[in-house]
Formats: C-alpha cells, sequence, structure tokens
C-alpha cells in the first residue's frame, strides 16, 4: 500500500523530508557449512536526494557487504536475512529480479573498486559503455554512438571517440576508472553507490577523478553512497558519515561533528590514528600523552630518547650510512616487433642516508622508487652510478662480501601476503637467515627465533603457526623479525605498510619506530603515502619519473615544498588540511 | 524520524555494549597450527571419493603384485571346446575366444597396465618437474632451448609418436611402451611445472631470501619447488589415468605389449571379432580397464580440489 | 593481429621441421636395420626392399635422407603405401571422409560439450551439476574403444538403429554414430573445462559490474559469461586435435571407415610400417597446422593476446 503510495508522490523531486535511501535494522549473512555467518548487523543509515555519505571501515567491517546489499549484489552465498533496504519508500529487498534488474544502472549507478578487474577484458570499451546506455535508455544507432561518447567525455576521456575500439588493457588504471565512473553515471541515477572509487590509484589521480566525480553529481542532483577505508578522503568528500566496526554502525552523523569529536570510541582511535599533515614524527615520548594508548604502546623511556637524540644530532653531522651518486637505471623493454623502447626507471638519483635516521623515498607508481630500493638491496644491478655502504661501494660485491653486505642491509617488502613462503611455519622463516648465514646452533636460533618474536610483539606460540592463519600486520612482524635475525644496520622498507588498514599501520609504525630506537636502526622507506612520511621520516626525497625532485627534511618538505610537484601531492593528501579532533 | 533539516542528521553513537572492541589485530592463540598440507589433508579426507578411490587403487596394485592371491585358474591354459563360454563353477566371468578364463585373464593383465601406467607417470613427472623447473627457475638460453624442444615433442600426439616408435621397435615389454609413451607426454609435465615455477619465482618471498643471502640453488630447492609441485602432482595422478589408457589403445590396435604379455587392451581387441555373438568376453576387461582409469582420474580429481586453494575456495 | 600472426608463423617453422626430423629419425636412425624393423615378421620381397631403400635413400648420409624426404614432402610425394599406391592418393580419397567426420566429431563435442558445461557452471552444486560430473568423469575414463564397441553393440545389433560397418562412400548420416563415439571423451573435457570456467567468471567482478549496469541475466550470462568461458575451451581444441586424431584410428578401426585413421589401423594391423609412418608424418604435420589455426582463433577472441607485443 505505502510503497504504492511513494512510487507516485516520488516524481516530486528531491523533496526534502523523504530521503532517498533509508537502510532499516539491515542484516547480512553467509551462508557456510557451519550456518549463517553474519556479516552486516543491525545496520540503518538515511541519505536525502543531494547528499553524500560515507561509510567509513577497515576491511572486514561489513561496509562493502552493506552496498552491495543495496543492489543485490551479495557475492557468493550472502543474503539479506533482515531489515529493509527502503529506495524511495521501495522496499528493494523485496523486488523481483526483473524489478530489480529496472533498479540498477537507471536508479542507483555503482562504480566498482578495482578499475583493472571491473571491466571485461575481451570487450572494447565503447561496446562496454554503450551497453550501458543500451540497457537503460531506447537510443539505438548513430544516437547511441553518440551517446556512448558524450558519456567517456563528460567522465573525463577528451579523446573519446577515438578509443571506442580499444580494449581495457590498453588503458591505465585512471582511465579505466573514468570509464566505470562515466558507466555508473550514463543513466543519470538518482543514486551513485561508488565501492572505493580511488583506492587503486595515485593520490594525484585520485583528487582528479574525484573532483570530477563531485562535479558530475552536484551537476545531475546525484546522491552519492561512498564506500571508503579512509577517514580523510570521507571527510572531505561526503556530508553524512557512517562508521562501521564488525559489521555495526558505531557512530553516524555530520562529517564534521563526527571527527571533530568523536564519541564512540572505536571513532577516536579511528580519528587518532588517521595520518594527515597535522601529524608529527612518532616518538617514543609520545607514548604517555597519546589520546589512544593501545595504538602508541608503550615501551619508550626519556633515556631512551635523549639517547636516540643525541644519536641523531651524532649521525647529522658525521658521514652517510648509505650514499647514492646518480645512480640510473635502465631498462630495455620489447615493443611490437623487434623494436624495444629504453625506459629510464630510475635517472640520475642521489642521495645520503645517515646512521639511526629514516629516509622516506616518495612518489607514485613509476616514479622508481621501488627500483631504487632494489639497487640498493642489490637485486638488480645499477646501468650507472655508485652506491656506497659505510664506505665501500657495493657493485659488484661477490660471494662472501655480498653475503656480509646483505646480512647489514635488510628489506621489508609490501605484499604481507607474498612475502612470506606459505609453506613455512614462522619460525622457520624468522630461521632462515641465521640458518642462511650459518649463524648459531640450532638452541640458539630457537633461542633467538622467540627474542625476535618477543620484539615484534606477538607470542611465543607464532613459532609453529602458518603465514596463511594470520592477519596482514601480524605477517608484516614476521617479515620484520626475519629482517631483523641478522641484526642489521638497515631496514629498506618497500611500501611495508601501504597494505594494512590505519589502525594496524599506526601499530606498525610504532613498532618501527621503538625499534629504531632501542636497536639504532636505519630506514630507508618507500612509499607513495606522504601522510605517513610525515609519521616517521627525518628525511625525504620526492620522486616523480626516475628523477628526485626535491629532497629536504621532513618539516622542510611539509612546510615548505619548493617544487610544484611536491605541492600537487601535498595537496592531494585526501582530507590533508582537515581539522581532527585529537 | 529523520529530521527536516536533512543537513543535520542527528549524531547517533551505538552503546558501548553491543559494539565491544577488539584489540587491535591480536592473535588467536587457541586455533591450530595448519600447514598448506594439512589443509589439503583435511579437506581431502572428508570427502568420500578420496576414500573409494584411493581404495580401489589399492586394491588394483594389490591384484598387479599378487594375481596369484585373486585367481587359482590360469589365464594362459586354455581350451577352445570353452570358446566364449557362459560362466560356471570356478570361471565366474565366461571364457574368450580362444577358451581362456576371463576372470582370471583380467587379474593377471593387471599388472601390464599398472606397470606402463605407474612406470610412465614416474618418468614423466620426475622428468618433466626437473626440466620444468630448471628452465623456468634459470631461464634465458636454457629456458628458450628446453621450452623449443618441449614444442617440437608437444607437437607429435603422444599416440601417434608412440605408434611410429613402437612399429620399428621389435621388443614390446611394459617398460619400453612405458618409454615411448614418456618420450612423447613429458612437455606436458614440464610445461605446467615450468609455469608454476615461474610465477613462484617472482614471489616476493623469493625476492626476501634472495636478499637475506639464500644461495640460489637453495631458494629453489626450498622455496621455489614446494610452491610449485602442486600442479605436478595433480597432473601426475591424471596421467597415470591417461597413460593406461594409452596403453591399451595402442595394445588394442596390436603394436603394444608382445604377444607374450597379457593385457587388457589386448583381450578387447581381440574380443572384437565375438561382440555379436558373446559380448561379456569384450565386456569385462573394459569394465576392469575403465574402472582403473576411473580410480586414478578421481584421485587425480580430490587432489586438484584439495591442493588447489582457489578451487577450494569455490566449492 | 598480423604480428602476432607472423610470431605464431615464424614459431611453427622450427616446430615443423623438428616434429618431422623426430618421426624421421625415430624410423630410420635406431640401431638396427629400419627396413626389418618395420615390416616385422613379414619380410618383403627383395625387390621391394630395394625400392624401399631407394625411395627413403636409406644408402646416403642420415642428414641428407631426411633433406630429400622433406624436400619430397613439398612437392606433394608423401611417399608409397605398402601396395604401391602413392600416399597422397589414398590421402585424397580418404581425408575428405575423415574431416566429415572429424567437422561432426567437433560440432557434436563443441556445442553440446559446452551448452553441459554451461548449465553445470550456473548450477553449481545441484542435481544437474552433479550428474554432469559424474558423467564425463566415466566418459572420461572409458577408453574410445570400448564406447566404440558398446555403441557399435547397442545401436548396432540391438536396437539395430545404426549400421555396425560404414559403407565406402561413407555418408553424413552413417557418420554420426562414428562421430558420437570420437567426441564422447573431448564432449566429457569440454563439459568440465566449461563448467570450472563459468563458474569463475561468473565471480568475476566485470560480471558483477555487468549487472549493476543494469542487464539482463541472460545478456550478463550469454555476452560476460559464455563469451569469456569460450577463451580456455578454444585453447583446448589445439590439443584435442591430438586425441581426435588417435580417436579417429580407433573409430574408423572400428566401424570399418576408410578415411585416413582407418587406413593407418589396417596398416597397424596388417604391420605395413612404412604405410604407418608416412600417414603419421602426414597427421603430425596436420596437428601443427590446426594448432596454429586454433592460436590464431584464441587470438581472435582474446584482445589481450592479439595486442601482446
Amino acid at each position: 500500500m505505502t510503497q504504492l503510495a511513494t512510487e507516485t508522490v516520488n516524481q516530486i523531486p528531491s523533496s526534502d523530508s523523504a530521503p532517498l535511501l533509508e537502510i532499516r535494522d539491515l542484516e547480512v549473512g553467509f551462508r557456510t557449512q557451519r550456518g549463517i555467518v553474519p556479516a552486516v548487523r543491525g545496520v540503518s543509515l538515511t541519505l536525502y536526494p543531494g547528499q553524500t555519505l560515507a561509510i567509513v571501515g577497515e576491511s572486514g567491517s561489513g561496509k562493502t557487504t552493506t552496498a552491495q546489499a543495496i543492489i543485490k549484489l551479495l557475492a557468493g552465498t550472502g543474503q539479506v536475512t533482515a531489515g529493509q533496504i527502503l529506495f524511495e519508500g521501495r522496499d528493494l529487498t523485496t523486488l523481483t529480479a526483473a524489478e530489480m534488474q529496472n533498479v540498477r544502472g537507471r536508479q542507483i549507478g555503482y562504480v566498482p573498486q578495482d578499475p583493472m578487474s571491473n571491466l571485461n577484458p575481451v570487450w572494447n570499451i565503447g561496446f562496454q559503455v554503450a551497453e550501458a546506455i543500451r540497457a537503460n535508455s531506447d537510443l539505438r544507432g548513430k544516437a547511441l554512438k553518440q551517446r556512448t561518447i558524450e558519456v567517456l567525455q563528460e567522465a573525463g576521456l577528451s579523446d573519446a571517440a577515438d578509443r571506442l575500439k580499444q580494449y581495457p588493457h590498453q588503458f591505465s588504471g585512471g582511465m579505466r576508472q573514468r570509464v566505470l565512473i562515466g558507466i555508473g553515471l550514463s543513466a543519470r541515477p538518482k543514486l551513485l553507490i561508488a565501492d572505493e572509487p580511488t583506492s587503486a590509484l595515485d593520490v594525484t589521480v585520485q583528487r582528479q577523478i574525484l573532483d570530477h566525480l563531485a562535479t558530475l553529481t552536484r551537476d545531475y542532483g546525484t546522491s552519492v553512497l561512498f564506500i571508503t577505508h579512509d577517514l580523510g578522503l570521507a571527510a572531505e568528500r561526503a556530508e553524512q558519515l557512517v562508521v562501521m566496526y564488525k559489521g555495526r554502525v558505531v557512530e553516524s552523523g555530520p562529517s564534521q561533528e563526527i571527527l571533530s569529536n568523536p564519541q564512540h570510541p572505536y571513532t577516536q582511535r579511528l580519528v587518532a590514528a588517521a595520518p594527515s599533515l597535522a601529524s608529527r614524527r612518532i616518538q617514543s615520548k609520545k607514548n604517555e600523552d597519546a589520546p589512544a594508548t593501545e595504538i602508541f604502546s608503550a615501551g619508550g623511556t626519556d633515556t631512551a630518547l635523549i639517547r636516540r637524540a643525541t644519536e641523531r644530532e651524532l649521525a647529522a653531522s658525521g658521514k652517510d650510512l648509505i650514499s647514492v651518486e646518480g645512480i640510473t637505471k635502465m631498462y630495455r623493454i620489447r615493443k611490437s616487433g623487434l623494436r624495444y623502447t629504453e625506459l629510464l626507471a630510475v635517472n640520475d638519483v642521489s642521495f645520503g642516508v645517515k646512521k639511526g635516521t629514516t629516509t622516506a623515498i616518495v612518489g607514485e607508481s613509476g616514479s622508481g622508487k621501488s627500483t631504487v630500493a632494489k639497487l640498493i638491496l642489490q637485486l638488480e644491478s645499477t646501468t650507472s652510478g655508485r652506491i656506497e655502504f659505510d664506505g665501500q661501494d657495493v657493485a659488484g660485491l661477490t660471494g662472501r662480501d655480498l653475503l656480509k653486505f646483505r646480512r647489514r642491509v635488510q628489506p621489508v617488502f609490501q605484499d604481507p601476503y607474498g612475502s612470506l613462503d606459505p609453506q613455512y611455519n614462522v619460525g622457520n622463516t624468522i630461521a632462515e637467515p641465521l640458518l642462511a648465514h650459518k649463524i648459531g646452533t640450532k638452541k640458539e636460533r630457537q633461542k633467538r627465533v622467540l627474542e625476535l618474536l618477543d620484539q615484534v610483539s606477538l607470542p611465543a606460540s607464532t613459532q609453529f603457526r602458518y603465514p596463511s592463519e594470520l592477519s596482514g600486520g601480524q605477517r608484516q612482524r614476521i617479515a620484520i623479525a626475519r629482517a631483523l635475525a641478522l641484526k642489521p644496520d638497515v631496514l629498506v622498507l618497500d611500501e611495508a605498510v601501504s597494505a594494512l588498514d590505519v589502525l594496524v599501520q599506526g601499530q606498525i609504525l610504532n613498532l618501527l619506530t621503538e625499534l629504531q630506537t632501542e636497536l639504532g636502526l636505519t630506514y630507508l622507506f618507500i612509499t607513495h603515502d606522504l601522510a605517513v612520511v610525515r609519521l616517521v621520516a627525518d628525511n625525504v626525497c620526492v620522486m616523480q619519473k626516475g628523477r628526485i625532485v626535491e629532497a629536504a627534511s621532513t618539516d622542510e618538505v611539509f612546510d615548505n615544498p619548493h617544487e610544484v610537484y611536491t605541492q600537487e601531492l601535498l595537496a592531494a593528501i585526501p582530507g590533508a588540511n582537515f581539522e581532527f579532533g585529537r | 524520524m529523520p529530521s527536516k533539516n536533512h543537513g543535520a542528521q542527528p549524531h547517533f553513537v551505538a552503546a558501548l555494549d553491543d559494539t565491544p572492541l577488539v584489540a587491535i589485530d591480536r592473535l588467536d592463540e587457541t586455533a591450530k597450527a595448519r600447514s598448506t598440507w594439512a589443509d589439503a589433508w583435511d579437506s581431502m579426507r572428508r570427502r568420500p571419493t578420496f576414500w573409494m578411490s584411493s581404495g580401489l587403487i589399492l586394491l588394483i596394485v594389490l591384484v598387479a603384485l599378487f594375481p596369484t592371491w585373486f585367481a587359482s585358474v590360469s589365464p594362459t591354459q586354455c581350451q577352445l571346446s570353452d570358446s566364449n563360454g557362459s560362466p560356471q563353477s570356478g570361471h565366474p566371468l565366461g571364457f574368450t575366444f580362444q577358451g581362456c578364463d576371463i576372470y582370471s585373464r583380467i587379474i593377471f593383465g593387471t599388472s601390464a597396465s599398472v606397470t606402463v601406467g605407474i612406470l610412465a607417470a614416474a618418468i614423466v613427472t620426475l622428468f618433466g618437474l626437473i626440466v620444468g623447473a630448471l628452465a623456468g627457475y634459470y631461464g634465458g638460453f636454457l629456458d628458450a632451448i628446453v621450452s623449443r624442444i618441449g614444442d617440437i615433442f608437444f607437437a607429435v600426439p603422444t599416440v601417434l609418436g608412440a605408434i611410429v616408435l613402437l612399429s620399428v621397435l621389435p621388443d614390446r615389454t611394459p617398460v619400453v611402451i612405458a618409454l615411448v609413451i614418456s618420450i612423447f607426454a613429458w612437455p606436458q609435465v614440464a610445461r605446467i611445472m615450468r609455469g608454476a615455477v615461474l610465477t613462484a619465482r617472482s614471489s616476493d618471498y623469493v625476492v626476501a631470501s634472495v636478499a637475506l643471502g639464500v644461495s640460489r640453488f637453495k631458494i629453489l630447492l626450498r622455496h621455489v619447488i614446494p610452491n610449485a609441485i602442486a600442479p605436478v602432482i595433480v597432473i601426475a595422478t591424471v596421467s597415470l589415468g591417461t597413460f593406461i589408457v594409452a596403453e591399451a589403445t595402442l595394445s588394442f590396435l596390436g603394436i603394444g605389449l608382445g604377444p607374450g604379455t597379457m593385457s587388457w587392451g589386448r583381450d578387447i581387441g581381440e574380443a572384437q571379432t565375438s561382440i555379436r555373438t558373446s559380448p561379456q568376453v569384450l565386456l569385462y576387461p573394459s569394465i576392469a580397464l575403465s574402472l582403473t582409469v576411473l580410480a586414478f582420474l578421481m584421485l587425480g580429481d580430490v587432489l586438484r580440489d584439495a591442493l588447489d586453494p582457489q578451487a577450494r575456495a569455490r566449492r | 593481429m598480423l604480428w602476432y600472426t607472423g610470431k605464431r608463423l615464424l614459431q611453427m617453422i622450427p616446430v615443423f621441421f623438428g616434429a618431422t626430423f623426430l618421426i624421421y629419425f625415430m624410423v630410420f636412425s635406431l640401431p638396427g636395420d629400419p627396413i626389418a624393423a618395420l615390416y616385422g615378421e613379414r619380410p618383403p620381397s627383395p625387390a621391394v626392399i630395394a625400392q624401399i631403400r631407394a625411395e627413403y635413400n636409406l644408402d646416403r648420409p642420415f642428414i641428407v635422407q631426411y633433406l630429400l624426404y622433406i624436400g619430397n614432402f613439398f612437392q606433394g610425394d608423401l611417399g608409397t603405401t605398402y601396395s604401391g599406391r602413392s600416399v597422397s592418393d589414398v590421402m585424397a580419397s580418404a581425408f575428405p571422409i575423415t574431416a566429415r567426420l572429424a567437422m561432426l566429431a567437433l560440432a557434436f563435442e563443441a556445442l553440446f560439450g559446452i551448452l553441459v558445461g554451461l548449465i553445470a557452471g550456473l548450477r553449481k552444486g545441484k542435481l544437474f551439476d552433479a550428474s554432469a560430473l559424474v558423467v564425463s568423469l566415466l566418459l572420461i575414463s572409458v577408453p574410445t574403444f570400448v564406447i566404440g564397441f558398446v555403441l557399435q553393440f547397442v545401436f548396432g545389433v540391438q536396437l539395430d538403429w545404426a549400421r555396425t560397418t560404414v559403407s565406402g562412400a561413407a555418408p553424413w548420416d552413417q557418420l554420426i554414430l562414428p562421430a558420437l563415439v570420437l567426441a564422447s571423451v573431448s564432449f566429457a573435457y569440454i563439459v568440465r573445462l566449461t563448467r570450472a570456467s563459468v563458474s569463475d567468471n561468473l565471480n568475476a567482478d566485470f560480471v558483477r559490474t555487468a549487472t549493476a549496469k543494469g542487464l539482463s541475466r541472460p545478456r550478463v550470462v550469454t555476452v560476460h559469461v559464455l563469451r569469456n568461458s569460450l577463451v580456455p575451451v578454444i585453447t583446448f581444441l589445439g590439443v584435442d586435435i591430438g586425441s581426435l586424431m588417435v580417436g579417429a584410428i580407433v573409430t574408423e578401426g572400428i566401424f570399418n571407415i576408410n578415411g585416413v585413421g582407418g587406413t593407418v589401423f589396417k596398416a597397424i594391423r596388417l604391420g605395413e610400417g612404412p604405410t604407418v609412418v608416412s600417414f603419421i608424418a602426414v597427421m603430425v604435420v596436420i596437428f601443427v597446422l590446426a594448432n596454429l589455426l586454433v592460436d590464431l582463433l584464441y587470438a581472435a577472441l582474446d584482445p589481450r593476446i592479439r595486442y601482446a607485443k
């Protein structure tokens, strides 16, 4: 009855009192052999016409499941077990498949997360866009093609007409995401669900695309439901915020209010951990007065801080531990035919790292930052230039000398799921470097493993576990423990915290800071994330297209960036200048 | 009810009792430690097909090793008076055209089929694994050479190549047949191993081991092969079945095992003449053959599901 | 695409020479007298031996023998059968029959294999899927010649719906039963491959996005799921042509069809080694060419391959 009534009424545009989308006590579960496992529990939210609402949460919080439940696209065995999803007053959970088909695309658009996997690789772009338009309109033939080009142009692909016949793999990630946004908005839906639409992209591209999306949705009066893990992004892009934790809504309301005055302890945690430009380098001393003691776990003392400060002063005047002079790395890339193109991945890069300090190398994908890490680790050879470690040229080290070098310079990689051998248990993984360098007896190695586990704050029983049983953060701890096994001087951290949820990331950054204080380690921190740099680095090198465009102390780079590119990077950090209530 | 002014939706805070906080990233110490192999075993042993196929394989191997435990009648003492005879006491399946006991011929024929299958699968797997692993791991010139040679052998379908080679080999024992099949079948295993090794080689844990100072060969043995071997185990099991079919086909054509060796394929081929009058002569060895192949294919299926985590997730 | 085609053609050359060389080497370079070995227990007359020695240039160095053989091969001289007919003559009359049989079999296995696989993949875990899995496993386990005999017995002898042997001209209708036999094993493989591929693609992100566009279920299934699932099936067909050839020898033997396979079958049974070798060399060359065709088809279906460097 009421549903029929609202269907006729909702023609009136953007009535202030009628919500566009109202979710009431939604429960979603996944059927497994052991019964239904709940993923979303009692979620309610309201979105009014023209508004933007962001659901924020970590992985596993149920935010994506909630979004997918709205348009009935739950993966696998997922099903709505209770609650209502009212879209313009009509309960979407009761619709038939055919009715739902009319809602999708036409009334609710969807922009998925990963631009790489969300376009069908065997159809060209024009086909995939036209298909969406055809399904939701009466346009055919020439008009359809015209509209396809229009949609792509609106989405920001200026040369759309020439690119219709191209395939997804010929597009960059940012361009694919533009196509997906174009598809999502092609039928001018009243609501757009954007599930982490930019998390796979570089910050500058992310900013462009989000700006563009904001313009489009404002022009069309589209409401947007944002799904994101990034509090800064949510704060910047949405008026309304819903914070989810373990399948439940812990806090919701106006973004400003929540961020400046978080009430729920979980939200407080999140707000405290969100890195922003306003944050300062983590010091062990901060432990005492930090708002959330769980993040900044106890450990450092004043004496440690003093020791560290003196060490750093000493180091500042001393010689560089790592000194890189004009290194260049050229790759030959085979093009079609017998032609090669030369790619200058690293172009005349020079910098120095002093003992006991952290130097961050920041850049977007393709900037050559990871190649620099590989060159320093001697995993690849330089085309030209010189890398010195502790006064010794490392190029061409072989045999015993190379082994000695490897003992002192250890890597930690980005992907915590890839850097541990799934067939090895944790104990064996950590003991492997000891075994490779023939250090100690079996018993001594065993003792050292326990010591290392303790250093990375994992219980001794972890040694019997396999990587598949551990979370991303725990794996990264194991990787750090393994790197520390040989008591190295330098850790090369290649995007070591990038794949982690923000709270876990905060935890690992703290651990790294403590270890640095305790063991006098030198870090080379490779990352794309400037906000993280602010938390851990003493010095920063900004890389772009294989070159270092700016190199200075962290404070200088953040407070007074000289280069346009650095300024752009800083401006692109979501929620960079947002006042977080801490 | 939502307020009129939707710019200021109420600030909702969940009761802490409903949403208790959990320590960040805490390790669940109560769970049992599980290796990937233990996981695979767990998922296998819960499937009835695993027990069915491995039970059947055990029985077949026993029959192949100790045929006299299962049959007391000689398979070669045949009387033409019994030609195509129906079952009678002591001869449960009747007689062949030559008047031999069918049951006993099936029991004594097991050994040849199983020997060829197991031997060929062992040779192909071992050779393919080593060649594929070395080619994939060391790459470069070695890889190019091995891959091109593999392409050439791959271009000759196994049974076709075997027909040619066997037509010039006078002495066709089970070992010879197994070797001949292996010559043309190894590239498949080598290709699969090479692919798996390439994937494992580029993984971060291998790079990490290099940076830790582990030697290249040790990395191959300790990290790369253990992580690449699962698909090879699966293909080895499945090919065992297909090699038994290949042997039977060759023997059926009359170019497989020599006249001195008892073989199902050969018996089926010879039964062709009696198909109209006494189909059972053809039927029983066919059933024995098919069941044997089925057992290995089923086991291969179960292994694939257990060893391939993706397949496990899909189920 | 042009570059890809050229590359595949170039890659085929060493494979072509390698494979023919391999066969030639196996037959004529192994220790012992190849002619004696080829004829086994039935040694031919001295005249025939002399003819064969001349034909295969057995008195010349091995590599010359091979090159002359290949030269002849390119001129269409594929050798001579035991009865003195040239292989190319026999091929001319036998090949069309085998081609008909193979086309029928391919049509059966592709059509029904993909259809059954698609339904099974869409209805994963349901009764249809479970039965398709069991039936396909059984079909793979039962060798072609057993299936051949069983179908021959059931349809030819018991029900009398079809002829147990095919007449010399081998018209289409008589080839239906043999084609079913020939297609059976590959049908089972295609069912399994399609099923796995369909169920993978069903969970693919781009399928979810296609649904989110507002496309109808049939359109999503055909245009996105099925279309993408065809790619691995096509690659399988390349390898499968080899087993079709072996299957053709067996099937044509059982149904007494005068195709290429039947000729080889008879030659093997009669111990006519040279005939067998000549025909199989031709079959291997056809296999290599067919694989080239499949590779090109694969590239046509998957743009990522087509545009690969």
